[in-house]
């Protein structure tokens, strides 16, 4: 039942050229030469994404989703980090490109909004002239043209009296209110690509969901592939159509939102939803939180990287410690990699892990 | 910003009534605790050959023994309403701004102040814009190209301009550049800008070129550590997402902010110098400021002290002024 | 590194201790090498002894540079000894030192005066007649008023009070206001002027050296409508070759022809260049690059070259020979103050010089091109002087311990003592020295500490004050001095003398020598016509102040100048103990 190749959705083999979906990352490793020793960042990671769609990634820190994104947006170029394998967007190989058609491609095709907006936006300039930045890099138009379209998408995203508030500086917002400017200067080109990094991290709750709710409607308005990338089980649990959980740089479990939630047939995301509080349960005495702490990506563990912090690693022996597990379809659209039998993981999310949800 | 900048002008004339109060305080006190009475005060300015009645006629004509505060009035009166002198067959009025006549011979210090102001502003401006364009642009370089050659060779030669001393590196210039190579067959010697713009450049370009580097390799230093700080903010990062070129992100995004600080110390070195750039001017023999206080605190002539610390005052004060409203201008969190 | 060298009207001998070069001929001994008209070449110290590059060469520019900002420029209002040499260009005083090197420029001659003073039988009264035709720069004429109106602006006024005041104290003046709050010339008793061209001096007690006196450019005519008192230095009214172009105070003076000068009225002085700059305030060792490059004439100030030129220029075989190395005419000592015990016993102070090693002391000073070894108060350009060694310094120029260690056993103090050395901080030299004389001192028995004082107020507040040395107990004091006119009394007068002593501060007898019988010999030498008597009671003055022990001589002062080669008709004049600036003149144009 283990097929060799690592990819996912169409099972189709790494060295064939034609991508077919809008976002294909096939075998992306992102490593870092460092005095300590190589950090392998992300290692081997393959998904797809259509447009339209919202994957949501999901991992601890150190899991290596941050620096997914921004290796897809090329950001990594010239900060010596070694990156091999494929992303294909709208049909184009990004990895081997060159940065100057990378760099034009960022921010009008494929746009990135960050987790804290105070820091992330430059202090100095008014949020109008950062969108207006933002548009004119991409596009010939006069300031005034794109001072106007810069209005416009500030109120798109809900900020009120938006000619006004288009010449204030970004301390001069409110958290909300300044996530969404964000979300706008990323928007400002029509990107068919948007990935969210942890957007609503730095948000207090409710205006979380506001935030969450903007960027369903404008995906639907735009008919963009969105990535949310979070640790936040909530987050993705309202947004994603499908799932991918990361550890220690790899992919572990992917599948539609429905089939993780209520089928997980990995250890550790078992071990995500199980220290997740939940409103619809009865309260438990504690929460269960997974034991252990992330691997180091320089010396990562032999075989299964989750193995030294697996409920189940007995089971799996000595398998787990010596090979690395790949990622195998388990149900039609679900893929996991463990080397546990896959009748046994579903007894063992049945019986054990389900009922303490 | 008006009433900022007018409380400001406020606590500047309190200030400078405070500065000069210390001078006084300085020149009269720290003598008198040493044991000096004013008979030996009065001493300094007279001849060898000092009769009893040249230094009675000394302290007078020099006021030494008259109270502090009554000295104080009249030094505070001279420069609001103007003061006389007596230069032995008449007496001559000294309009105000006045601050009094030298002690060692008797030349209106107003005069003297006005007359070396533009040497010493011409040895500041000069040197300022040179280190500000070489320190910033090497500093960004470095900082840029972080642990390359070009880096570490910059760097070693910013710690070896900040350790050499001003005369040495001034003196050695001289030596080397003016009389054996004979670049400056006539040496160093100031020309005013209104007398020949060209021969006031040429003169100065030593002066300018030796007090730049010590300057100049602070600035690369303070702008390298800068520039590393800013370039690793979330907002470059935002920068390069929005797919700016990277000449954009780093010059209208990582340098307006790295440079911020780096211009207001600027702001503050100039102001400094103003005062008198004392080891530039002596080692060239520039008539400027720093030069003439050095003698006038040896020479013990208080009005020219008072009035070079009055006009260094009032430049470092101003400096700090434009620097502070220039860092609100330039950083929109900081308002006034 | 800044000297601030109060005037001296020294001289220098030719004397036998100089180191005298083979060179070539001059002062007219013919023979010789016979290149140019018998103008001596350069070699080194032929400046000393002659005149160097003799031309007649007029035009171009001369350019003077000084370290310092003067006193004034003002020739009433200066004690500086190159002014009193330099005035000259622009002012003629009565008289004059003849202008020729060796002790021929010793002698005095008439000047502004057509012959020296004439003294009446009391000795009360000094006449001086003008020449005719002297004019001022703008053909005013020069009358006696001009004169007496000089020395009133000049000693008794409370504005100019930077030059000496031997007029004041000698001249019979009563209470004369002085010209600034007395408009009324004529109220100043002390002189008369009987006509335009006749000048009377009224003395209080005879003078015997008047003719000195009148030397000093206070005597030089200032026309009284032209006087702004203290600001007079920036346009003086000129009676000599040269007159002010410009003269920016503290900074710069620029001397242009005087064409109303007439050289058949003045044998005295050359006007060759066409020009003279005079650049202030340049630093004192960017002087001596811009000398060695051609760029500058002459240190106006005349003390010579700084250590690190010297140490080139002495070295270099080359440059040698445009180096002088004259004597200053200054005396370097140590004082022992008869009242800081033990020092007021007198063979506790000869313990001191005897102990003191001499040649030590000397190296402090720059070894032999620093000076020579002194063995009497007066230094040998002094009129007056007569060789004499009587502690016997030159046999032994390390010291005698056991005449040392005698003069202890006789002053009741066989084991030594402690004392305090003072000594000016900011003047490496003399703090050197002050460390040799601890060293040897210490070989008896005797312990020192060394005190430092700044320069500034050393006269005022520390050594010049009895009352800090005497709480202080600064038994040694280490000074140098230099006379304001070559003779014995010029010397002596305010070193020696017990009536200068000043209690307050300001005085330079630091010994606070009062000898009853060597302050009647001072006054009686000064009322003493006749010159040969006169300088012999200088010479028993010089011997009671070295038996008194309370002096210990240092050295001799010597310098090294430098003497670049366009300079024309150099000589080291002994009346000022540097270049005669009224002769020099410049090949270059």
């Amino acid at each position: 039942m283990n097929r060799p190749v690592e990819q996912w959705a169409s099972m189709v083999p790494v060295d064939d050229y034609a991508p077919t979906a809008f976002l294909d990352v096939r075998d992306l490793r992102i490593h870092f030469p460092t005095d300590d020793g190589l950090v392998k960042s992300v290692d081997g990671l393959s998904f797809t994404l259509e447009r339209g769609r919202t994957l949501g990634i999901v991992g601890e820190s150190g899991s290596g989703k941050s620096v997914t994104s921004l290796g897809i947006l090329g950001l990594h170029k010239g900060q010596h980090a070694r990156v091999s394998g494929q992303v294909w967007l709208d049909g184009e190989e990004l990895v081997a490109a060159s940065p100057e058609h990378v760099r034009r491609l960022r921010g009008k095709k494929m746009a990135m909004i960050f987790q804290d907006p105070l820091s992330a936006l430059h202090p100095f300039y008014s949020i109008g002239d950062q969108i207006v930045e933002a548009y004119r890099v991409h596009n010939e138009v006069s300031k005034k043209q794109a001072r106007t379209h810069a209005i416009d998408m500030l109120g798109r995203v809900g900020i009120p009296r938006p000619s006004e508030r288009v010449d204030d500086y970004p301390h001069q917002f409110s958290g909300g209110m300044r996530q969404r400017a964000m979300i706008a200067m990323a928007l400002s080109c029509d990107p068919e690509l948007l990935i969210a990094d942890e957007p609503t991290t730095a948000l207090d709750v409710t205006v979380q969901a506001q935030i969450l709710d903007l960027v369903r409607d404008l995906q639907a308005e735009f008919n963009s592939a969105v990535m949310i990338i979070t640790h936040d089980l909530g987050v993705v649990a309202e947004l994603a159509d499908d799932i991918l959980v990361m550890y220690a740089g790899k992919a572990v479990e992917q599948g539609s939102a429905r089939e993780v939630f209520t089928a997980a047939e990995h250890p550790y995301t078992w071990g995500l939803l199980s220290s997740m509080p939940r409103l619809d349960r009865d309260r438990q005495d504690r929460l269960v939180p997974i034991a252990g702490s992330p691997p180091s990506l320089i010396n990562v563990p032999e075989g299964c990287a989750f193995h030294p912090r697996c409920r189940f690693c007995e089971l799996s022996a000595p398998l787990s410690l010596t090979e690395v597990p790949v990622m195998t379809e388990t149900t039609p659209g679900h893929g996991v990699a463990c080397h546990l039998e896959p009748a046994q993981r579903r007894r063992l999310w049945t019986e054990e892990v389900q009922p303490l949800l | 910003m008006a009433a900022f900048i007018v409380r400001r002008l406020l606590a500047a004339v309190i200030l400078l009534v405070v500065v000069s109060m210390m001078t006084f305080a300085i020149f009269f006190l720290v003598p008198k605790l040493a044991g000096m009475n004013s008979d030996q005060m009065a001493l300094r300015y007279v001849g060898r050959g000092a009769t009893a009645e040249s230094i009675q006629a000394t302290k007078e004509r020099l006021h030494l023994d008259d109270p502090l505060p009554v000295q104080y009035g009249r030094f505070v009166q001279g420069i609001v309403v103007g003061d006389e002198f007596n230069y032995g067959p008449e007496v001559v009025k000294c309009p105000p701004p006045c601050f009094g006549y030298s002690f060692r011979n008797s030349q209106p210090v107003t005069a003297l102040l006005i007359d070396r102001i533009p040497v010493t502003a011409s040895l500041a401006f000069g040197a300022a814009i040179l280190w500000l364009v070489g320190g910033v642009s090497i500093g960004v370089l470095s900082a840029l190209r972080r642990g390359s050659v070009f880096d570490r060779a910059a760097m070693s030669t910013a710690l070896a301009g900040v350790s050499l001393p001003i005369y040495f590196t001034g003196l050695l210039s001289l030596a080397l550049f003016a009389y054996h190579w004979k670049l400056w067959p006539n040496g160093v010697n100031y020309v005013p800008f209104t007398t020949n713009p060209l021969d006031w450049a040429y003169n100065l370009i030593l002066p300018w070129v030796t007090l730049a580097f010590l300057y100049a390799a602070l600035y690369a230093r303070l702008t390298r550590a800068s520039m590393l700080e800013t370039m690793n903010e979330d907002y470059i990062r935002t920068a390069r997402a929005k797919g700016l070129p990277e000449r954009t992100v780093v010059v209208k995004h990582g340098m307006r902010a790295s440079l911020t600080p780096i211009l207001t110390i600027f702001g503050l070195d100039v102001g400094l110098l103003l005062g008198g750039a004392v080891l530039t001017e002596s080692t060239f023999s520039l008539p400027g400021l720093g030069q003439l206080v050095v003698d006038a605190v040896f020479g013990n002539d208080l009005p020219i002290v008072l009035g070079v610390v009055m006009v260094a005052s009032v430049f470092v004060i101003l400096a700090n002024l434009v620097v502070d409203v220039l860092y609100a201008a330039l950083d929109p969190r900081v308002r006034l | 590194m800044r000297q601030r060298r109060k005037l001296a009207v020294t001289a220098t001998a030719v004397a036998l201790s100089m180191v005298v070069a083979a060179c070539g001929n001059d002062s007219g001994s013919g023979g010789g090498s016979g290149s140019g008209g018998g103008g001596g070449s350069a070699a080194y110290n032929a400046a000393s002894e002659g005149i160097v590059n003799k031309s007649d060469t007029t035009g171009g520019t001369m350019k003077y540079v000084l370290s310092d900002a003067p006193d004034s420029m003002d020739p009433g209002d200066t004690y500086y000894a190159f002014n009193w040499n330099f005035t000259r260009l622009y002012a003629r005083p009565l008289t004059t030192f003849k202008p020729a090197p060796g002790k021929a420029g010793l002698e005095l001659v008439p000047d502004l005066a057509e012959s020296l003073g004439e003294v009446s039988a009391d000795g009360l009264t000094w006449t001086y007649k003008l020449k005719p035709g002297i004019t001022y720069d703008d053909g005013t004429p020069v009358t006696s008023k001009d004169v007496k109106y000089a020395i009133a602006r000049s000693n008794y006024t409370a504005e100019l009070v930077n030059g000496p005041k031997y007029f004041a104290q000698y001249l019979d003046a009563g209470n004369y206001a002085g010209p600034y709050k007395d408009k009324n010339l004529d109220h100043f008793t002390g002189i008369e002027t009987p006509d335009d061209s006749t000048i009377v001096f009224k003395l209080k007690a005879p003078f015997s050296e008047f003719d000195y006196l009148v030397s000093n450019p206070q005597s030089a005519p200032v026309p009284q409508a032209k006087d702004k008192g203290l600001q007079y230095q920036a346009a003086v009214a000129s009676t000599g070759p040269y007159k002010m172009e410009s003269h920016e105070v503290g900074k710069s003076l620029v001397l242009v022809k005087n064409d109303k000068w007439d050289p058949k009225t003045d044998p005295n002085r050359k006007q060759l260049a066409d020009r003279i700059e005079v650049q202030f305030k340049v630093d004192a060792n960017d002087i001596d690059q811009r000398l060695m490059n051609g760029q500058a004439d002459v240190d106006l100030g005349g003390t010579g070259v700084q250590a690190q030129a010297r140490a080139t220029l002495l070295q270099d075989p080359n440059q040698k020979k445009n180096v002088d190395n004259p004597q200053t005419g200054f005396l370097r000592y140590a004082m022992l103050s008869t009242k800081v015990p033990p020092f007021d016993n007198a063979d506790c102070r000869k313990a001191v010089l005897y102990a003191a090693d001499h040649e030590a002391i000397q190296g402090a000073y720059g070894g032999s091109a620093g000076g020579d070894i002194a063995t009497t108060t007066l230094p040998p350009s002094v009129v007056g002087y007569e060789k004499a060694d009587v502690y016997g310094f030159l046999q032994d120029k390390n010291g005698n311990p056991d005449k040392a260690k005698q003069a202890l056993q006789a002053c009741g103090k066989p084991n030594g003592f402690s004392t305090k050395i003072a000594v000016r901080g900011d003047r490496p030299k003399e703090v050197a020295a002050a460390e040799a004389l601890q060293q040897s001192l210490s070989k008896v028995g005797i312990t020192t500490s060394i005190q430092q004082y700044p320069s500034g107020d050393w006269s005022a507040q520390f050594a010049g004050n009895p009352q800090f040395v005497h709480a202080n107990g600064l038994g040694i004091q280490i000074a140098g001095w230099g006379a304001d006119w070559p003779s014995g009394f010029g010397f002596l007068s305010q070193v020696a003398d017990g009536r200068a002593i000043k209690p307050d501060g300001g005085n330079y007898n630091q010994m606070e020598l009062n000898d009853p019988a060597i302050n009647d010999l001072l006054d009686k030498g000064i009322q003493t016509k006749d010159e040969n008597e006169r300088n012999a009671i200088w010479t028993q003055v010089d011997q009671k102040v070295m038996e008194s022990g309370a002096l210990l001589p240092f050295v001799y002062e010597k310098t090294v100048l430098y003497r670049p080669e366009n300079l024309t008709n150099v000589f080291v004049t002994p009346a000022y103990g540097m270049y005669d600036y009224s002769q020099l003149g410049t090949t270059k144009k």
